[in-house]
């Protein structure tokens, strides 16, 4: 479409302002109420979820409707500037930071829930509807599974760009196994529908290739989600253990016997005591570990599994086991483990929240690097844990911005580490910027090269939140045509190797 | 098929790396390669027949079967059947319980390829959920990995996802890691049959909507009769399938409890493929569809089977004159539409005279049309036999 079209510079190469026709037209598009350029307008926007990162963007308009999203990139795609799409700015990866001096498109006035098809179990919503008011759209009988921490705040646009987890996908899967539908405006303006409340729509499934893809292959205007019956019975219990290694027994144990808990989270004895301070729950602070267990569905498979999972903590070494009585106790056990990252600031004055996976039976190896590498830099590490999946969240503590590069640096050591145990550097908070430097311990040439091609298919121009992801700024180029031989392949001197 | 094989040169590279020079001499030649697993789903646009089958028969190892963190690493040769029993070994299992096709040999690259699935995808998913990560083979000779071996992973885009369902037209999968799911300890299963295509409806969607924890939820139509299908999975199965009759017995249909339950699950598998001569209809509907989709199956002169809850529906048509199928597909794809319909098993006169993926000019069509010349700009990987021509 855009192919005859020279590519853009990367965005590394600043661009130049927003030319006053462009801002006519965003003003055109959005009204005048909805396009911010001052100076103290713009400054709410520098950066997401993640402050360490900061960046002006030349003008943040905010479309109503799916119509003012598409003719706001449209805008964008005559006049060759980027944009950045951004939901409730809660991610933890710089994923919405402006391009500096492009458009921020904000999300947050497109909140409507389009329908609720229950029959169907599906429910259509624009991109600024938070999480927890689509569960809240479809209850009391069903909800939305993938409930990541922010989930009051966060916006399901984000959620889809981030293919966003939570403490019960081990369970129910992650944004990109509910999301059955959606429509998305490519940088060039075009809009496409993708799925639909049908499964199985013939040809590439562009909605997974879309999902996760952290707003670099267009914005979506509407979603269509996948809702379930909500569970019959929750069994909730806390157990504590001397060790996190212990714990970390505790739970192969219990998933390899058949038993898939809906959420089993990990705290460690930094964590607790934080938490502990925080919401005083009762834990105790001289434990190595406590593992929050919660069994849902029906009532039967419930109790039978339960006392299962006590026995198979007892066997391996608990020393207490806390069964939540009622619904309140039950919320206060889930707000202790809630409340771990915010905690923090009752032990230490900062902290930086890592994001890492590993095979889980790496866990006493990981842990123990860990332990090491805080020794080292006499940081202490508090870990979180979504144990089901291998999801670590380790909280590097510091004192002061004197502090803050080296805490950065061990945060960058455990992501390495769970990379060298066969994990992976994000589980869910994406890639960003924050990420795009580790990609390379991750993922080879020929791997980036295969991630350009399917960003090329969606924005040749590379116009959607352009230095993000990718570890170094790639152009497209042309898609060779279908007969035209490259003059060195066509001699038969060429080898791609 | 409509050649002798011995008529194509055939390949089995034993490596990615092989596999990757292969399609990329091929694609400097201008030579259209097929790549096929063991070859039991002829699916799409017949094509051109290729002057190269790259099969996968040499990349046939489990390179890794992790137990403790649940989950495998895969070559694409790999026959389902016999994973199934190593897995089973280790009281696991990969939830994807397709038919194996007609000599049992379905391969996990082939399945992955076409995006097909069993019953077990009610509670486990398609195998977009289930694959972690892959090793692809690309025309240009390269060999590319995304995703990782880990259940949780969300660095870089998912081509996994973009891969499964390809049918090969982007590449050859040449590696996937898997998620696995340990095997349930028991099983059991409710059933409930009815003449009534609406209350078949009803009795499923009750079933749908309960909150008891179902394995597979299916049901199927055949000869004026209907049956719904739940099966548990789990320490309670037996108390579960219980609970589902007497749910099933109140929405009004005929409820029983089948204690041998294994050849009702396997005839549901059996029935998503067609006898020679006849044609299957995958109908990617909605769950309120469903006693449409029986009538039309009915009217059509075949049978059904669905996954409730999902709404996916397989509607087989007995062998007929190549032209009459075409007639009956056409009438069902105008009582269910906009559901897509697409045609599966067909003789190849079908696959020609009507368009196999019930897919539209539209939008979307025109940016996978932008991913395959991405992936594989000189159309050399089984070209021809996807939607739109891709």
């Amino acid at each position: 479409m855009n192919q005859s079209q020279p590519p853009t510079a990367p965005a590394d190469a600043a661009p130049p302002p927003l030319t006053p026709a462009l801002l006519a037209r965003l003003h055109a598009v959005c009204g005048h109420d909805h396009v911010y350029t001052d100076a103290d307008q713009l400054r709410t926007y520098e950066s997401d979820g993640l402050l360490q990162y900061r960046s002006t963007p030349g003008a943040v308009v905010l479309p109503a409707s799916a119509a003012e999203v598409r003719d706001v990139v449209r805008a964008c795609s005559d006049a060759g500037v980027p944009w950045v799409a951004r939901g409730a700015g809660s991610g933890l990866s710089g994923g919405a930071l402006p391009v500096a001096q492009g458009v921020l498109i904000a999300l947050t006035r497109m909140r409507a829930v389009l329908e609720v098809d229950l029959p169907n179990q599906r429910i259509v919503v624009q991109p600024g509807v938070t999480n927890t008011e689509v569960s809240l759209a479809v209850g009391p009988t069903h909800f939305y599974p993938p409930d990541p921490s922010s989930q009051i705040v966060c916006s399901i646009g984000g959620n889809v760009a981030e293919n966003s987890g939570g403490a019960h996908c081990f369970k129910y899967g992650f944004t990109t196994n509910y999301v059955t539908g959606l429509e998305i405006v490519l940088a060039d303006g075009a809009v496409v529908t993708l799925g639909g409340k049908e499964l199985d729509h013939p040809g590439y499934d562009l909605l997974g290739a879309f999902v996760g893809s952290e707003g670099t292959l267009g914005i979506c205007t509407s979603v269509t989600l996948r809702v379930i019956p909500v569970p019959e019975a929750i069994k909730t219990m806390v157990a504590f253990f001397d060790t996190t290694a212990q714990a970390g027994e505790a739970v192969s144990e219990i998933v390899s016997g058949g038993v898939i808990p809906g959420a089993i989270e990990m705290m460690d004895n930094l964590t607790i005591q934080a938490a502990e301070q925080a919401v005083g729950a009762g834990f105790p602070t001289d434990v190595g570990a406590a593992l929050i267990i919660e069994l849902d569905g029906s009532s039967v498979e419930c109790e039978a599994c339960f006392d299962d999972v006590v026995a198979i903590c007892e066997r391996n070494g608990a020393i207490g086991i806390r069964i939540a009585e009622d619904e309140a106790d039950r919320a206060l056990i889930w707000r202790t483990r809630k409340a771990a990252f915010a905690a923090m600031g009752r032990i230490a004055s900062n902290y930086y929240v890592q994001d890492g996976v590993i095979p889980r039976t790496k866990l006493p190896e990981v842990l123990a690097r860990i332990e090491q590498l805080s020794d080292e830099y006499g940081m202490r590490v508090a870990n979180v844990f979504h144990a089901g999946d291998g999801n670590l969240h380790p909280l590097v503590l510091y004192d002061g911005e004197a502090e803050a590069a080296g805490a950065e640096e061990l945060a960058g050591r455990i992501v390495e580490a769970c990379v060298d145990a066969g994990g992976s550097i994000t589980g869910e908070h994406g890639v960003g910027v924050d990420k795009k430097r580790y990609m390379p311990r991750m993922f080879e040439e020929p791997d980036l090269a295969a991630f350009q091609m399917l960003r090329c298919a969606f924005d040749p121009r590379g116009l959607a939140n352009p230095g993000k992801v990718m570890p170094t700024p790639r152009l497209c180029g042309e898609v060779p045509g279908p007969y035209r031989r490259h003059p060195l392949e066509r001699d038969g001197v060429a080898e791609r190797f | 098929m409509a050649h002798p094989a011995n008529t194509i040169r055939g390949e089995a590279p034993a490596t990615a790396l092989d596999a990757a020079e292969l399609l990329h001499a091929c694609a400097l030649e201008r030579t259209a390669v097929r790549i096929a697993g063991s070859g039991t789903k002829a699916w799409g646009y017949p094509g051109a027949e290729p002057a190269l089958r790259l099969q996968t028969t040499a990349l046939h190892a489990i390179v890794e079967h992790n137990e403790g963190d649940l989950t495998a690493v895969l070559q694409p040769g790999v026959a389902l059947g016999e994973l199934d029993d190593v897995l089973a070994a280790a009281g696991q299992m990969l939830a994807l319980d397709p038919p194996l096709g007609a000599h049992g040999k379905a391969t996990v690259g082939g399945v992955i390829a076409a995006a097909d699935s069993g019953p077990l995808r009610h509670r486990y998913g398609a195998p977009r959920d289930l694959v972690l990560g892959v090793t692809v083979a690309l025309s240009d000779g390269t060999v590319a990995h995304a995703g990782g071996k880990v259940i949780k992973n969300v660095a870089g885009y998912d081509l996994a996802k973009l891969f499964s369902g390809s049918f090969g037209t982007l590449g050859l999968i040449a590696e996937v890691a898997v998620r696995l799911h340990p095997r349930p300890r028991s099983q059991a299963t409710a059933t409930g049959t009815t003449d009534d295509p609406a209350t078949l409806a009803t009795a499923a969607g009750v079933l749908a909507h309960s909150s008891l924890e179902l394995q597979s939820l299916d049901v199927r139509w055949r000869s004026s009769l209907g049956m719904v299908l739940a099966r548990f999975g789990g320490v309670a199965a037996g108390d579960q399938a219980a609970a589902a009759r007497r749910l099933l017995s109140r929405a009004g249909v005929q409820a029983a409890a089948v204690e041998d339950d294994e050849p009702l699950w396997e005839a549901q598998r059996a029935a998503q493929r067609s006898a020679e001569g006849g044609a299957v209809v995958r109908v990617s509907g909605r769950p309120s569809q469903l006693a449409d989709a029986c009538v039309a199956a009915q009217v059509a002169g075949g049978s059904l089977v669905g996954r409730a809850a999902l709404g996916v529906s397989w509607i087989a048509l007995p062998a007929a004159a190549p032209g009459e199928l075409v007639t009956s597909i056409a009438r069902v794809r105008k009582v269910l539409a906009p559901s897509p319909c697409v045609v599966l098993d067909a003789p190849a006169y079908v696959r020609t005279h009507l368009d196999p993926w019930d897919h539209p000019e539209d939008a979307a069509l025109v940016l996978m049309r932008r991913v395959k010349a991405r992936f594989d700009p000189t159309a050399t990987c089984n070209p021809a036999i996807f939607v739109g021509g891709i």
